[in-house]
């Protein structure tokens, strides 16, 4: 009974309803989304790591890159469980995979759990397990591949014969996986290695993961206020009711737990539509959130999403969090209210002059702690304080500085309408103050990000061209083709440039020593970042090697200091080059020490300067019998590289887009629940001969102002976070750090989508004013209040 | 030719049990320098009678004539414009804008309308008793003190017609008697016709006219 009384008071007020139930689904649905995202990342991370080791095992490996198999029987007749590995990068059908070979009798129990449901007969001769989506990807193929979801994406698992002979490593292993104890004395050129991929794969991307949840608790947070705001508002609207059920002998307990039942209700509605919003979003943005890890880290994320309760039962527990905190406040006041409270004028959040000065107060204090931590911090943890702390402060001094633009705007005011524009947006600046606190965050954040990308994107560009040289690219088959190769192309065209590499570990840092011929190509070319003297021709006299960005700055090594080579002992380091978009450690050697260090060692592409491209091309299509696909040339390359970049920053568009929403929502909800105020302070004009169309358009033009200023105030704060991200945070997170490019165009592209957000979110209620003609004005003053 | 005249005016509004008729053919005129009063028992049409004198409110049936222009054939901008320039209004309550200072809001119309004289407004405040709160906003002013705002700023416009809503409805006896007589003597001086809603039978017997509203129609 108490209860419907209660409830009776949406059906009067739907659009508020509409906008508490909004404002929670929309929390619940990003941060659970965001969480289904993360899971998912994780996921594939485990499986990854489960196919190749067993939890935390050690592998065993040669500092020279490959092992003879005969050293696998010799091991295991001595006592020691291991297993062999065969892996290499191999293209199949449309596209390149890792094919990992591996010996099923003595493969670790991960890689069984990915065999257990499929016909091993077919695997031992020749067949091959993948992905779905990587069989997709594959199309038509020699091989039998079945799907399989334990197999993580872009890896086909085949049996260890199948993989030697694709690639051409005849009684060749890459390494041994451990399945058991370590052995006591290590085996004469052997080392042990961490083998675990996935704690591997954990490290790299938890930024992007860290970044991610953050973006999820803002968002849920902005959620909160909205419904927050929408309860504040309905208890206050029910005051008199609270007091006549009270009065008429309901006792406060039963209305307190009416309250809450309702509360609950909401909660548990908005849960479950959140859950829906919340997968339907993270199923939208996976592929994009697939797309940036694999193109940042390499990580073999798959495209789709799966379903997890336990995800759903957090989902629902946070909805009722959410729904308890905002409402808390409400239930807290309806158990203090006495009985017969008088009626409180006063509005349910309207923050005062003494709330915005307060607001400075906390922005300064804040500034000030941005800028201690800009000064002495360092790490990951301490880029993403500062970030937080310089936001929060830009997002608390937004009203104060609103104010201030719009009182000097009325001060420059001659015509009376405009002087009233701009005091009565002051006026209610401090009741939209949050909403525009949140667009002043989304729009930041948009700058900042969005300069971050474009900066990227602009030295990423030069630094392609720089790198990008050879005019073409040649995969061999196998070592032997490699040797066929560079012999039939040396009198034909400029220069053969070999590339070969060996996995390595580099200061602690997973990585690869890569071979380069000295040629001017190189050291024309070749861009570094630091260099020592003479560093080229103290390169090419084995003096030394190049590092990549990566490895100076996560370990601290530069040009002077020295860095430990598998087999070669310390080496000085000659220079540091930018290395883009690739997650692990490199050094470079010249390419005979290199020879000499790690023999055998197979050749993976070779790089050709030529003037003629064309009937270079032609040649080894024709003479030499390669097929098309093994030829890159360099536009391709660019091409590619380019496309892979974009993808890599997919997501961030996406969550751009959706900050600008939640701000755009928190702003709807914020001027329709002021629309009935708004009636009081508009009605006067009218009647002194303004038309309702043209209050309707200073409505409207005052969403675009407000929009206009605040993203004026948004771009200084944005640019501070582009600069945060790009020499603080994607240092920590990448190991590389780019120089802060100012793009206007983008700023203007910006500016033009939050003037729609604003336009869009104060259309409905514009729109109603003006289609209302003067009947609701009228309404203030014909009923006597 | 009357200044304002209203003719045969039918309203009717909508409510749980049907319509209820508040207005039942209302004719009356008000020529420039006149005043005229109009009483009757709280919920009589008063104020409806009022808000479609000022093209407010539109009728069911009758018709609005501000001199020889009807007001049913004006459009919307051009009902706007004859509030701004011709017609000043004063209501019982909810008539000041709260963004404004009282100093800018007593201005306001007479801006809108494009006959601003400070030296005017300023005598007005200070016959009204605003002298001293010209900086202050309304939420900060008594009952009596905003209504006295909305009367200045009905007169710093000179208006042809003002509508008045019991403008002393809010104020003491003496203060209200000195408001009134205010009002007349502006009315009379630049030829304004007076349209005063008041329940007081002593003001009424000051004017020119007086014309009582019950059941629908004047008797
Ligand atoms: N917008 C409206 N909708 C419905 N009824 C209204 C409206 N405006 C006024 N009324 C009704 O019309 C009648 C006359 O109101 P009003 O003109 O304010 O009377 P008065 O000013 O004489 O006290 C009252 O019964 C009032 O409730
Ligand atoms: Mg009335």
């Amino acid at each position: 009974m108490t209860l419907q009384a209660l409830l009776s008071h949406w059906a009067r007020n739907k659009m508020q309803l509409a906008m508490l139930l909004a404002g929670l689904t929309l929390a619940t649905a990003l941060w659970s989304g965001v969480q289904a995202l993360n899971a998912q990342a994780r996921g594939a991370y485990a499986t990854a790591a489960a196919l190749v080791s067993t939890d935390g095992a050690a592998r065993l490996e040669s500092p020279s890159g490959q092992l003879p198999q005969a050293l696998f029987v010799e091991l295991r007749r001595a006592g020691v469980l291991v297993s062999p590995v065969a892996e290499g990068r191999f293209i199949m059908g449309d596209t390149r995979v890792t094919l990992l070979g591996i010996e099923p009798l003595t493969a670790p129990p991960g890689t069984a759990a990915a065999l257990a449901d499929g016909d091993l007969q077919g695997f031992l001769s020749g067949g091959g397990y993948a992905h779905p989506e990587t069989v997709a990807q594959i199309g038509a193929s020699d091989m039998a591949l079945t799907p399989s979801q334990a197999v993580p994406v872009g890896t086909v698992l085949v049996d260890i014969g199948t993989a030697q002979t694709a690639l051409g490593m005849a009684d060749q292993i890459s390494h041994l996986m451990l399945t058991g104890p370590a052995p006591d004395a290590m085996p004469e050129g052997l080392r042990m290695a961490q083998a675990d991929a996935g704690a591997e794969l954990d490290g790299l991307t938890d930024s992007f993961h860290l970044n991610l949840t953050a973006f999820g608790a803002l968002a849920f947070a902005v959620g909160l206020f909205i419904v927050h705001s929408a309860v504040g508002l309905a208890f206050e609207q029910r005051r008199g009711l609270f007091r006549t059920l009270r009065s008429l002998g309901v006792p406060l307990r039963s209305l307190t737990l009416a309250l809450a039942l309702e509360l609950a209700l909401m909660a548990l509605i908005a849960g479950l539509a959140g859950l829906g919003l919340g997968y339907v979003m993270a199923a939208a943005l996976l592929p994009d959130v697939a797309a940036t890890l694999r193109g940042l880290y390499g990580a073999p994320v798959p495209g789709s999403l799966q379903f997890s309760p336990v995800w759903a039962l957090a989902g629902l527990a946070m909805a009722f969090a959410g729904a308890g905190l905002a409402g808390g406040q409400a239930l807290w006041r309806l158990w203090h209210m006495p009985v017969l409270a008088p009626a409180q004028p006063r509005a349910w959040a309207i923050a005062s002059g003494r709330a915005m000065r307060w607001q400075v107060v906390g922005a300064l204090a804040l500034g000030a702690l941005a800028f201690v931590l800009g000064v002495f911090g360092s790490g990951l943890f301490a880029g993403f304080a500062l970030l937080a702390a310089a936001l929060l402060a830009a997002a608390l001094l937004t009203p104060a500085a609103l104010a201030l633009c719009l009182r000097m705007a009325a001060r420059l005011a001659r015509a009376p309408v405009v002087q009233w524009f701009w005091a009565d947006s002051r006026q209610n600046l401090p009741r939209l103050s949050l909403a525009l606190m949140a667009l002043m965050l989304a729009l930041a954040a948009n700058i900042g990000v969005g300069t971050m990308v474009a900066s990227f994107r602009a030295t990423f560009i030069g630094w392609l061209d720089q790198r990008l040289v050879a005019e073409m690219t040649v995969t061999p088959r196998d070592a032997a083709q490699a040797r066929e190769l560079e012999a039939f192309l040396t009198s034909r065209v400029d220069a053969v440039l070999p590339l070969r590499r060996v996995d390595a570990t580099l200061a602690g840092q997973p990585g690869a020593v890569y071979a380069m011929r000295d040629h001017a190509t190189f050291r024309d070319n070749w861009p570094l970042i630091q260099a020592a003297a003479d560093s080229w021709d103290r390169l090419a006299g084995e003096q030394g090697a190049l590092i990549n960005e990566q490895l100076a700055r996560r370990a601290g090594l530069w040009p002077g200091d020295r860095v430990a080579l598998p087999g070669a002992g310390d080496v000085a380091i000659l220079g540091v080059y930018p290395d883009y978009g690739n997650p692990l450690a490199q050094a470079i050697v010249t390419e005979d020490w290199f020879d000499r260090l790690y023999p055998d060692t197979p050749t993976r592409q070779l790089a050709i300067r030529t003037d003629d491209p064309d009937a270079t091309r032609a040649a080894l299509l024709d003479e030499f019998g390669l097929t098309a696909q093994a030829i890159t040339d360099q536009a391709q390359a660019k091409a590619l590289s380019l496309a892979i970049f974009e993808r890599t920053f997919l997501i961030t568009g996406a969550l751009n887009v959706l900050t600008l929403s939640v701000a755009a929502l928190a702003l709807f909800a914020t001027l329709v629940t002021l629309s009935g105020l708004r009636l009081v302070q508009l009605a006067p004009l009218w009647a002194m001969g303004l038309t309702v169309r043209q209050l309707a358009g200073l409505e409207l033009a005052r969403a675009l102002v407000l929009a206009g200023l605040t993203m004026v105030l948004a771009l200084p704060v944005g640019l501070m976070l582009a600069q945060v991200l790009l020499a603080v945070i994607n240092v920590q997170a990448f190991g590389w750090r780019l120089p802060l490019q100012i793009f206007p165009a983008d700023w203007a592209r910006l500016a033009f989508w939050a003037g729609l957000a604003m336009l869009a979110a104060s259309a409905w209620p514009a729109w109603r004013l003006w289609r209302g003609g003067g009947e609701p004005l009228l309404r203030v003053f014909a009923y006597e209040r | 030719m009357s200044l304002l005249a209203l003719k045969d005016i039918h309203k009717s509004f909508a409510s749980a049990e049907g319509p209820v008729a508040v207005l039942q053919g209302v004719s009356l005129a008000v020529q420039a320098g006149e005043v005229v009063a109009l009483t009757g028992e709280s919920g009589s049409g008063k104020s409806t009678l009022l808000h479609i004198a000022a093209g407010l409110e539109p009728v069911d049936a009758g018709q609005v004539l501000f001199g020889t222009q009807d007001m049913a054939a004006l459009p919307d901008a051009g009902r706007a414009q004859l509030r701004r320039g011709t017609v000043g209004l004063v209501f019982q309550q909810f008539n000041l804008v709260p963004s404004l200072s009282v100093g800018a809001n007593l201005a306001f119309q007479a801006r809108l309308a494009g006959k601003h004289d400070a030296a005017f407004c300023t005598d007005l405040a200070a016959r009204l008793g605003l002298a001293d709160l010209l900086s202050r906003y309304p939420e900060q002013l008594s009952g009596g003190q905003q209504q006295r705002v909305a009367i200045g700023r009905a007169l710093a416009a000179r208006p042809e017609v003002l509508l008045a809503d019991e403008p002393t409805g809010n104020l003491d006896e003496a203060t209200g008697d000195a408001v009134f007589a205010l009002m007349l003597e502006l009315a009379r001086a630049q030829g304004t016709g007076l349209l005063l809603v008041t329940h007081s039978a002593r003001l009424a017997g000051q004017c020119d006219h007086a014309i009582h509203l019950r059941n629908g129609r004047l008797a």
